[in-house]
C-alpha cells in the first residue's frame, strides 16, 4: 500500500513538474532555446506571489491574478531585449546569456530577499493540508489534485491555442521554418517574444505552486530547471502531452525512490532520466529534436 | 522607365562569392517576366534578395516607387511582394488549409481568400486537411503558389516552377498561372524549361554568373538567341529585333 | 612553406605558419613557462598559493574553451569532473597511495569517466547537451554525498599531505599544477596546429558541412570531451591540494561553470590566447571582489551576458582584430609576394 501511495504522490508531483516543463518545452519548440534561467524566473514568480499575498493578506491563488500579467510582460521584454539579440549571434549565445541571467537573478533575489526559505502553504488554508481519504491507507491530497488539474488545463489550453488559433498557427509555422514564415508575412521576432511571454508566465504559475506545495528560496531555480528538463526529455521534445507524461514518470520515480530511502529520491529521478537517454528512444529524442 | 518593381544595380553575396552582380531590372504592372539561366546563375538568389530572405550587399529595390531594400521580408509581404520559394517550403506539419490560413492572417485587402484561392486551384479542395509533408510535388507547388496568393500580393515571384515535377503536374501548375495572368497579375517566374518560360512570359531575362546577359520581349527574340545567352556564347541585349524564326509555341 | 602558383603576370601567394609576432609570442611564452618553474624558490608561500589558483583557473578556462570554442559543446556540467577528480584523489589516497600520485591517477580516472559518459551526453546537442551535463554533475554529486566513507554531505579533508611542511606542500602542489598546465596547453597547441585544429574550427562553424567533407566529427568531439574531463579532473584534484578540504555542494557546484563561462567569454571564445587572458582577469576580479558576495556574482553574470551579446569574441578579439597577431603559430597566413620576387 505504501507503494500505491507513493505512485499517487508521484502522479501529483508529476503535475507540478509538468507545470514547470511546459514553458521550457514551448520555448524550445518554437525557438530552439533552452532557457537556463527558466527555474529562476519561476522563483521570481514565487517571490512575486509571496510578496503580494503577505502584503495584501490574500490567498496565494488570488495573488496570482496580478502577478501573471506582470510576468507576461517580463517575458516579452526579456525576449525583446536579450534573447532576440542572442538568437542572432549564433547557437551558443542564448545558452550563455540565459545562464548568465540565471546567476544574476539568483543573486539579485538573494540580495533583495535574503537566503531565507519561504513557503506559501500556510497561507492557503486547508487546501494544502487536507485530502480525500479513500481508504485507511490511501489518500488524495486536495493540493495534488488541484496542481494536476491546473497542469492538464494549462497544457490543454496551450494545445488549443497552438492548433486552433491564428496566433498558434503562426507559432507553429515559425517553429517549423522561420524564414518561410517571414516570406508569408509572419514576423518571427514578434512571435518569439509572445512565446517567451507565455513561457515565463507559466513558469511563474509553476513557481507559485511550488511555493504552496513546499518551500522555495533564491537558489531553488536550478533544481527546478533540471527537473523540468528531465521531464521534457523523458516525455519527448515537441509534444505538450509528452511533457505531462514525462513529468509524471519523473515524479513517480522520485517518490518511489523516496520510499526506498528519502536520500534516494532525487537521484532516482536522475537515474531514470539517464536510462531513458541511454535507450534507443533517447537517441531518437536527441536526433529528432536536433534536426527538427 | 519605372516599373511596379524596379531593381537597380543589385548586388548579393554568399560569403565572399558574388551571386548577383549589379543586376538591373524593371517589371511593369500586369507584366510577366521570365527569368532563365543555368544552375548557379544567380536566379534564386536574386528572387530571394528581392523578397528579403537574403541581404542585399548593394543596389536598390523599389516597389511602386518606395525603397524597400532595407525592409525586412515580412514587411515586404505587407507591401505586396510575395515569393513562392524554391523547393516549395511548405510548413510540413501543417495541413494545406493551415498553410493557407497562416499566410492569410496578416494579408493585404484583396480578392484572394481561402475560398477564392481554392477555386483557383480546385485540385487542392479535396486535400484541405492533408498534411503538407504528405503531398505530391505538384500538389505542393500548387499549395505554395496558393499560399503566396493568400497575402494578396501586387507582385508575385515564383522560383523554379517546374523543378522536380512530372510534366503532367507542371501542366496543371501552368494552367493556374495562366489563369492568374489572364486576371492581370504581375509575375516574375524562374523557369528551367525555356519552352515553358517563353510560352508564358511577356519578357525574358537571361542570367549567367550573376549578371544579366539578355533582356528582351519574348516575341522579339528567338529561342536560339536565348540558348546562346544561357550558355554564354554571346552577349545580347535587344529590346527589339526582328526574329528570323518565330517561335511556334508563342500563340 | 607551400606556394600557390599563378600566371606569371599576377601576384604570387605563399602560405606561412608563423609570423614574426607569433614567433616573438611563442618565445615569450616558453620563457615565461620556464621562469614560472623557479617561482617557489624566489617568492613567498602565499604568492605561490595564489599563483597555483591562477594556474588552476587557466587549466579550467583552456578546457572549457576547447569544448565550447572548438567543438561547439557548451557544457554546464564540467564541475562533475572537477568534483570527481577531487573525490577520486581522496578515495585513492584512502587506499594508501601517495597523495600527489593519487592526484595524477584521479585525473586519468576523470578522463575515463568522460569516455564513458560521452556515450550518453554526446548524443545531445546545444542546450540539451548543456543541461544534460549539468544533470550528470548533479547525479554524481548526490552519489558522492551518499557515501559516508567519503565524508558524506559534510565534506572531507586530504590527510596525506599533512606530513609535508606548508612551504614544501605549496611548492609541490604548485609544480604539479604548473606541470599539468603546461602539458594541457601543449596538447591543445598540438591539436590545433595540425589538421585536427582546422577540422575543429570547421565543426564549430558548420558541423554538417564539415562532416560532409570527411571531418570525423564524432571522434573529434570525443577526444575533446575526454581531454576536458582529464583537465577538469586534474583541476579538481589540485584544488583539493590547494585548499585541503572539500564539500560536495561546493566542489560539484554549478558556480564553477559560471566562472568558466566568464573566463572564456571575456577572454575570447575559440582562441588559444583568450582563456589565458580570461583566467588572469578572473583571478584579479576574484581577488578584489569576491568578498562582495552576491553583488560579485551579479556583476560576473552581467559582464558575461554583456560580452556574450556585444563582444562575443572576447577581449582578445579587440587586440587580434587591430593588430592581427597571434601569440602562437596555430593559424595559416596568406602572404602576398611582390610581383618581382618569384619563388
Amino acid at each position: 500500500m505504501n507503494w500505491i501511495n507513493a505512485i499517487i504522490q508521484g502522479l501529483f508531483l508529476g503535475g507540478l513538474y509538468a507545470l514547470f516543463a511546459c514553458g521550457l518545452s514551448l520555448m524550445f519548440g518554437v525557438m530552439r532555446i533552452i532557457n537556463l534561467a527558466h527555474g529562476d524566473l519561476a522563483v521570481i514568480g514565487a517571490f512575486g506571489v509571496w510578496v503580494v499575498a503577505t502584503q495584501a493578506h490574500l490567498s496565494p491563488f488570488i495573488a496570482l491574478v496580478p502577478v501573471l500579467p506582470v510576468m507576461l510582460v517580463v517575458g516579452y521584454l526579456l525576449h525583446r531585449t536579450v534573447l532576440a539579440r542572442s538568437l542572432r549571434s549564433g547557437p551558443l549565445t542564448p545558452l550563455l546569456t540565459t545562464f548568465g541571467l540565471s546567476i544574476v537573478i539568483q543573486n539579485a533575489l538573494l540580495q533583495i530577499f535574503s537566503p531565507d526559505v519561504h513557503s506559501l502553504g500556510s497561507l492557503t488554508g486547508s487546501i494544502s493540508t487536507s485530502s480525500w481519504r479513500l481508504t485507511s491507507q490511501l489518500s488524495l491530497p486536495y493540493l495534488g489534485v488541484l496542481t494536476l488539474a491546473v497542469a492538464v488545463l494549462l497544457l490543454g489550453a496551450l494545445q488549443l491555442i497552438l492548433q486552433r488559433t491564428g496566433f498558434g498557427r503562426e507559432m507553429r509555422a515559425t517553429a517549423q521554418d522561420p524564414e518561410t514564415a517571414a516570406l508569408v508575412g509572419v514576423p518571427a521576432s514578434s512571435v518569439y517574444a509572445r512565446a517567451t511571454a507565455i513561457a515565463v508566465a507559466t513558469a511563474a504559475l509553476a513557481g507559485a505552486f511550488l511555493a504552496i506545495h513546499s518551500t522555495f528560496d533564491p537558489s531553488s531555480g536550478p533544481t527546478q530547471l533540471i527537473f523540468a528538463f528531465e521531464a521534457v526529455v523523458i516525455g519527448g521534445f515537441g509534444s505538450l502531452w509528452g511533457t505531462l507524461l514525462g513529468g509524471i514518470v519523473l515524479g513517480v520515480a522520485q517518490t518511489i525512490g523516496a520510499t526506498i530511502d528519502p536520500q534516494y529520491s532525487i537521484l532516482a529521478g536522475h537515474l531514470v532520466f539517464l536510462v531513458i537517454l541511454a535507450s534507443p528512444r533517447g537517441r531518437f529524442i536527441a536526433t529528432r529534436s536536433a534536426s527538427a | 522607365m519605372n516599373g511596379l518593381l524596379q531593381i537597380d544595380n543589385l548586388v548579393a553575396r554568399h560569403g565572399l562569392l558574388q551571386a548577383v552582380r549589379e543586376v538591373s531590372l524593371s517589371v511593369a504592372e500586369g507584366e510577366v517576366l521570365a527569368l532563365v539561366g543555368a544552375n548557379g546563375a544567380g536566379k534564386s538568389t536574386l528572387l530571394r534578395t528581392i523578397a528579403g530572405a537574403h541581404p542585399a550587399a548593394g543596389g536598390t529595390i523599389r516597389l511602386d516607387g518606395a525603397d524597400i531594400t532595407g525592409v525586412p521580408s515580412h514587411r515586404r509581404v505587407a507591401r505586396g511582394l510575395a515569393l513562392v520559394p524554391e523547393g516549395r517550403k511548405l510548413f510540413p506539419e501543417m495541413t494545406v488549409e493551415e498553410n493557407l490560413l497562416v499566410a492569410g492572417r496578416r494579408a493585404r485587402p484583396g480578392t484572394w481568400t481561402i475560398d477564392t484561392v481554392l477555386n483557383a486551384f480546385p485540385m487542392l479542395k479535396p486535400l484541405r486537411r492533408k498534411r503538407a509533408a504528405n503531398l505530391s510535388g505538384g500538389e505542393q507547388q500548387a499549395t505554395s503558389i496558393a499560399r503566396a496568393l493568400m497575402t494578396n500580393p501586387r507582385v508575385l515571384l515564383v522560383d523554379e516552377v517546374s523543378l522536380g515535377l512530372a510534366p503532367v503536374a507542371v501542366d496543371v501548375v501552368y494552367e493556374s498561372l495562366h489563369t492568374l495572368i489572364r486576371g492581370g497579375a504581375t509575375l516574375v517566374v524562374v523557369e528551367q524549361d525555356l519552352q515553358r518560360a517563353l510560352s508564358v512570359a511577356d519578357r525574358v531575362v537571361c542570367m549567367l554568373e550573376g549578371r544579366v546577359v539578355l533582356q528582351s520581349a519574348t516575341e522579339a527574340v528567338t529561342r536560339e538567341q536565348v540558348t546562346e545567352a544561357y550558355f554564354g556564347l554571346a552577349r545580347v541585349n535587344t529590346s527589339s529585333a526582328t526574329a528570323e524564326r518565330a517561335l511556334s509555341e508563342r500563340t | 612553406m607551400t606556394s600557390l602558383g599563378g600566371s606569371p603576370a599576377s601576384t604570387q601567394w605563399i602560405v606561412q605558419r608563423s609570423s614574426l609576432a607569433s614567433r616573438i609570442g611563442s618565445g615569450t611564452l616558453i620563457l615565461t613557462g620556464l621562469a614560472l618553474f623557479v617561482v617557489p624558490q624566489i617568492f613567498d608561500t602565499n604568492v605561490v598559493q595564489q599563483l597555483t589558483s591562477l594556474l588552476i583557473f587557466l587549466i579550467l578556462a583552456a578546457m572549457w574553451n576547447a569544448l565550447a570554442g572548438y567543438a561547439g559543446l557548451v557544457s554546464v556540467g564540467q564541475q562533475a569532473f572537477i568534483g570527481f577528480g577531487a573525490y577520486g584523489t581522496i578515495f585513492i589516497t584512502q587506499q594508501g597511495v601517495q597523495p600527489y600520485l593519487a592526484m595524477i591517477l584521479a585525473a586519468v580516472a576523470s578522463a575515463a569517466l568522460a569516455a564513458v559518459l560521452s556515450l550518453l551526453v554526446l548524443r545531445l546537442r546545444g542546450g540539451q547537451f548543456a543541461v544534460g551535463t549539468w544533470v550528470v554533475a548533479e547525479a554524481i554529486a548526490l552519489l558522492v554525498a551518499l557515501d559516508q566513507g567519503l565524508g558524506g554531505g559534510t565534506g572531507i579533508s586530504l590527510r596525506g599531505l599533512n606530513v609535508y611542511p606548508r612551504e614544501v606542500r605549496t611548492a609541490f602542489t604548485y609544480w604539479l599544477t604548473l606541470g599539468f598546465a603546461v602539458l594541457l596547453l601543449v596538447l591543445l597547441f598540438l591539436l590545433l596546429r595540425n589538421r585536427t585544429g582546422v577540422a575543429l574550427q570547421a565543426i564549430r562553424d558548420d558541423e554538417e558541412a564539415a562532416a560532409s567533407l570527411g571531418v570525423r566529427v564524432g571522434r573529434l568531439k570525443f577526444v575533446l570531451f575526454v581531454l576536458a574531463g582529464f583537465g577538469c579532473g586534474a583541476a579538481g584534484a589540485l584544488t583539493l591540494a590547494n585548499t585541503l578540504f572539500i564539500q560536495p555542494q561546493s566542489i560539484f557546484g554549478v558556480q564553477w561553470s559560471a566562472y568558466l563561462i566568464f573566463m572564456v567569454l571575456v577572454g575570447g571564445l575559440g582562441t588559444f590566447e583568450g582563456p589565458i587572458i580570461g583566467a588572469i582577469l578572473f583571478f584579479v576580479v576574484q581577488y578584489e571582489f569576491a568578498d562582495l558576495g552576491a553583488w560579485y556574482l551579479i556583476g560576473l553574470g552581467l559582464v558575461a551576458v554583456a560580452f556574450a551579446l556585444f563582444l562575443p569574441r572576447g577581449l582578445w578579439s579587440l587586440i587580434n582584430d587591430r593588430l592581427h597577431i597571434r601569440l602562437l603559430p596555430v593559424g595559416y597566413h596568406l602572404i602576398q609576394l611582390s610581383k618581382k620576387a618569384v619563388r
